[in-house]
């Protein structure tokens, strides 16, 4: 470990952000009951929905395996706790929107008893990468920072280009949520244990772990980790508490002073993110031969008498884990997977904890946003000034509004990351964000429309030529029965008599055999 | 008063000289329009603005014979985008028509093979006295192939799933 | 239990355009107040009449556009115009042309363009020209500063009103035996019949380097533009760049030629260049958008101000001078667009 600190950049835009993480770091995190009916659905990562390999019935064990990954991006998925399939049916998905997708229930039988397929690994450094893959692609580990994409799919980026450093990302910028934090203090040897393992099978040079320098402890329980395992490719770095320091790509900013080109991925430049726990998680797997049935939530809010963090299964309902904070107050007004500025409001509690649900904010009515008091633009340009993305949001929302989304992908809407800053600063209380996924989806659909329309463009001409080429076909057939019947005149008359037949039947008293009855297109053209 | 109009003369000459000179060294080859037109359409060669196919409608357009709020599967947005193309007044009123996809009804299907021809992408598989069935991912709704089916066996559907994802 | 959705981000936005407007109009009270005490009650009775016009003429083209009257008419936008309007006008002006000022920049320069958010053009600037352009004798009426000398304290509260709104001054007083150049009048006027600066300068009204009084309205205007700075409701690009681009025009033609031309600090702290800076060019709708674009637009009317105070046919120039830049707005966004994380240079 170096003694220089390591230097820091800034990310333009942003915003401070009154924390409010005070109180649910003041407990440890409560491990949560294990539920009595687990919902899991099937597609709670990036990617293709994992196939359930039990059927209703079926006892299961705690970390038993009930659904495989699909093909291409994927992740299997484990039983929380033992107990039996009660069905495999549609239920409502933590989502936005509320959807109703394929779930897998399990009914617990109370006993939690454990699953012993998957073996420790005491020594993850002489696996080969891809070994080190394939045991974190099994245990259903997925970024549990919010994108959940397969954490394995991820490390591949190490065959494919070198990779220069690893960033842990314990930079939880969004208020409220202190689910990272709380895991960096209280597990910040098996942080640093994850790492060890992810930057093996990266073959990356060194791990910087960034951590918002409002999370002392944190910081500290990481630096004492790092310090414990002697690994000298770690640097815990403190960097300024800031909204959206947490971004991928803002924090790779801050570490490298570099951008993730447009379009690209961080491993173009050399670096991978990983969360810290998904870190956590691999090394569960490596050292205990866990896979990735439970996860750190914060449940936190005004709408909360008592915020704290659980260590709580998937498949646990969210009224479960409020209860456990102490219940709802009267201010409670909305439900939140995630936090006030990123996280998406559901319709119901009895929702489950899925691999993705990294908060549950109860927000208080004082909280909240008017949705009625929208004003005109008045071009103030806070909304630029906040971006960290550096775009020009109220240029983007007058071309949003005039439906040019031309212009709307030339202002590059689609690297918004949707962190909201600009609907905060927004004097006139317009829903920006909202109008940009507006714009994203408009775009995207045209985009299939178009994409649509250029293949039946060229199927349409390709039908055209081949019809050109027929007619051209038996024109030349006719010409040749004509040259025939004129050699024919030449030769004794009562042939000709039959050939004459045959010509006028080819000009036209019947249509020539194979002809489209309306394929009227080559008269027309 | 001759300075002015000598003047003026000079200037209206140096201008059609411009003009003329812009007008043959900027010639937009082909009909540039058009094709512009053309990218816009939905192509599903349905004929419902009148004319026989997308590209045709697109010609008649940029020659100015025909209005952009013909397209019924294009629909608003795309006499939206027309009329911004062409810097014309968006029309006040378009037909519009849902998506969708032909299926035929296997079990009434004859195999006439009437409706092969009637498509104008190629999106029917089938062959004289044997089952036809629509590619649905290459259909475009246009529709053509339900008159001249015989026992009214096609349908349009909207169309689901595949895309959605 | 059961909730309600509703779309990200959650949290309440942070400021509302009314506060950001009714911290405009405090940010103003300071250099009011130095107005009053210099040239007497007149800035505020035209304050009222711009107001109260203002405000009718906003509620009225809202009910014929069919707009919700309410919260339009508490933005604060109308009444903040009307006194911008009023701090250009000269004490004592007609109701009037006061009145017609107000209207034409709600209904005309505002509402006719589609209400708060798309006027093009400046409204209190608009209405400003216009009278100035419309009335150049009615807008001439400017007092003499208190402390010239014991005779020509400002007119009094009553025979203010009374002139505003009836045309006539008491008997024994006449309009043009109580009006008075402003300083940058006068060096205009002064320079136009060959004497110096320095000349020009030895009257009355160059009490201190800039004009009596208006270093100090002057001084209270960037004050309270301080404030706003301070309160994030303006950036500091367009004023900055702009008392630069004045100051720099004006350095350089006094350092060239003293005797022909006012130094910078008279120009920087005489007439509207600090309202102008901190209040007008700040206007956010009618202002470029971008850092570099607010530079451009800034700077460029701190030059053309200067250039219309020397060889225009005003004596001020910030309401012409940002006129002008509203027009090249557009452009000047379009061609200063940031680079977006991510594009270009990696």
């Amino acid at each position: 470990m170096s003694n220089r600190a390591h230097r820091v950049w800034k990310f333009p835009g942003g915003l401070r952000l009154p924390p409010h993480k005070s109180a649910s770091t003041a407990e440890p995190v409560a491990t949560a009951e294990p539920p009595a009916v687990a919902v899991l659905p099937l597609s709670q990562h990036a990617g293709a929905a994992s196939v359930p390999i039990v059927a209703a019935g079926r006892r299961v064990l705690a970390g038993e395996p009930v659904a495989r990954a699909n093909d291409g991006i994927s992740a299997p998925l484990h039983a929380p706790t033992s107990g039996t399939i009660l069905a495999i049916e549609d239920r409502q998905v933590p989502r936005p929107g509320g959807p109703v997708e394929p779930c897998v229930i399990l009914e617990a039988d109370g006993r939690d008893q454990r699953y012993e397929g998957y073996e420790p690994v005491d020594d993850p450094q002489a696996l080969a990468p891809a070994e080190i893959r394939r045991l974190v692609h099994e245990a259903g580990i997925v970024g549990l920072g919010g994108a959940v994409f397969p954490a394995a799919v991820k490390l591949e980026a190490g065959d494919r280009q070198p990779l220069d450093t690893l960033i842990l990302n314990g930079a939880e910028c969004e208020p409220y949520i202190s689910c990272d934090d709380m895991l960096m203090r209280e597990r910040a040897a098996h942080v640093v244990h994850g790492a060890q393992i992810m930057l093996h099978a990266l073959s990356a040079r060194c791990c910087l772990v960034a951590v918002e320098h409002d999370k002392p402890e944190a910081i500290a329980a990481l630096k004492a980790a790092v310090r414990e395992s002697g690994d000298d490719r770690f640097e815990v770095v403190s960097v300024t508490t800031a909204y959206p320091a947490g971004g991928e790509r803002q924090l790779i900013q801050v570490l490298s002073g570099r951008e993730v080109p447009a379009g690209g991925l961080p491993p173009d430049i050399g670096y991978m993110t990983q969360n810290v726990g998904t870190a956590a998680a691999v090394s569960d797997r490596f050292r205990h031969g866990r896979p990735l049935i439970s996860r750190v939530v914060t449940v936190a809010g005004g709408g909360v008498a008592s915020p704290r963090n659980f260590d709580a299964r998937l498949g646990t309902p969210f009224a479960a884990l409020i209860a456990a904070a102490g219940g709802y107050t009267d201010e409670a007004a909305r439900l939140v997977m995630g936090g006030p500025m990123m996280g998406f409001a559901l319709p119901d509690d009895a929702l489950p904890v899925v691999k993705a649900t990294n908060c549950i904010w109860v927000a208080g009515a004082a909280d909240l946003r008017r949705t009625d008091d929208e004003m005109p633009c008045i071009r103030c340009a806070e909304c630029a000034r906040v971006c960290p993305a550096v775009l020009l949001p109220q240029q983007l929302y007058w071309y949003t509004r005039a439906r040019d989304f031309e212009k709307v992908v030339d202002y590059a809407v689609f690297d918004c990351i949707e962190c909201g800053c600009c609907d905060l600063v927004c004097p006139s209380h317009i829903p920006l964000v909202s109008y940009f996924r507006y714009a994203k989806n408009e775009i995207r659909g045209r985009d299939v429309q178009r994409e649509r329309a250029a293949r039946a463009q060229r199927r349409h001409a390709e039908r055209n030529r081949r019809l050109a080429q027929r007619d051209a076909e038996q024109q030349a057939a006719l010409d040749e029965h004509t040259r025939a019947a004129q050699r024919a005149r030449a030769q004794p008359r009562e042939a000709a008599g039959a050939i004459d037949d045959i010509m006028r039947r080819a000009a036209g008293h019947e249509p020539p055999a194979g002809r489209p009855a309306g394929g009227g297109d080559a008269k027309d053209d | 008063m001759i300075a002015a109009v000598v003047t003026l003369a000079a200037l209206g000459a140096l201008a059609g000289l411009g003009l003329g000179f812009a007008a043959a060294r900027l010639r937009v080859q082909g009909n540039a329009v058009a094709d512009r037109i053309d990218a816009l359409l939905p192509q599903t060669q349905c004929g419902q603005c009148g004319y026989p196919g997308c590209r045709p409608y697109a010609e008649a357009i940029a020659d100015g014979r025909a209005g952009i709020d013909l397209c019924p599967p294009g629909g608003e947005a795309t006499a939206r985008e027309l009329a911004r193309l062409l810097g014309r007044e968006p029309a006040a009123k378009v037909p519009d028509t849902a998506p969708a996809v032909a299926v035929i009804d296997e079990t009434a299907c004859i195999g006439c093979a009437l409706c092969l021809a009637a498509c104008p992408v190629d999106a029917i598989v089938g062959a004289p006295r044997r089952m036809h069935t629509v590619i649905a991912g290459e259909c475009t709704g246009c529709g053509l192939c339900l008159p001249p089916c015989p026992v009214d066996c096609i349908d349009l559907v909207s169309p689901k799933g595949p895309e959605r994802s | 239990m059961r909730f309600a959705t509703a779309a990200p981000p959650h949290y309440p936005a942070r400021t509302s355009i009314a506060l950001t407007m009714r911290r405009v109009l405090y940010a103003l009270v300071p250099a009011a107040i130095a107005h009053v005490w210099y040239f007497g009650s007149g800035l505020l009775i035209n304050m009222l009449v711009a107001a109260v016009v203002a405000v009718a003429c906003e509620a009225a083209v809202l009910r014929l556009r069919r707009r919700p009257i309410l919260p339009y008419l508490t933005d604060w936008s109308a009444v903040l115009a009307a006194v911008l309007l009023a701090f250009a006008l000269p004490p004592l002006t007609p109701w009037w042309a006061t009145a017609i000022g107000a209207m034409f920049a709600i209904v005309f320069a505002k509402h006719l363009f589609g209400g708060i958010g798309f006027n093009p053009f400046n409204p209190a600037m608009a209405g400003y020209a216009v009278l100035l352009i419309a009335f150049p004798a009615e807008l001439n009426h400017w007092l003499p500063p208190r402390g010239i000398d014991s005779g020509l304290d400002p007119v009094g509260v009553g025979d203010t009103l009374w002139y505003v709104f009836t045309g006539r001054l008491p008997a024994g007083l006449d309009i043009d035996a109580v009006t008075t150049a402003t300083p940058l009048d006068a060096v205009k006027t002064g320079i136009g019949q060959a004497r110096t600066v320095a000349e020009v300068r030895a009257g009355a009204v160059f009490g201190d380097f800039a004009g009596r009084g208006w270093v100090w309205i002057n001084s209270w205007f960037a004050l309270g533009g301080i404030w706003l700075l301070y309160k994030s409701v303006i950036r500091w690009h367009i004023p900055v760049s702009m008392l630069a681009g004045l100051a720099a025009m004006a350095g350089f033609f006094w350092i060239l030629d003293p005797g022909n031309h006012a130094a910078p600090g008279f120009h920087l702290f005489s007439g509207a260049a600090m309202i102008g800076a901190f209040f007008i060019a700040t206007d956010p709708v009618t202002a470029a958008t971008t850092v570099r674009g607010r530079l451009i637009y800034g700077a460029s009317i701190g030059v053309l101000t200067y250039l219309i105070r020397a060889w225009g046919g005003y004596p001020d120039g910030v309401a012409f001078a940002v006129l002008i830049m509203n027009l090249c707005v557009p452009v000047i966004d379009h061609f200063t667009r940031p680079r977006v994380y991510g594009h270009g240079r990696h």
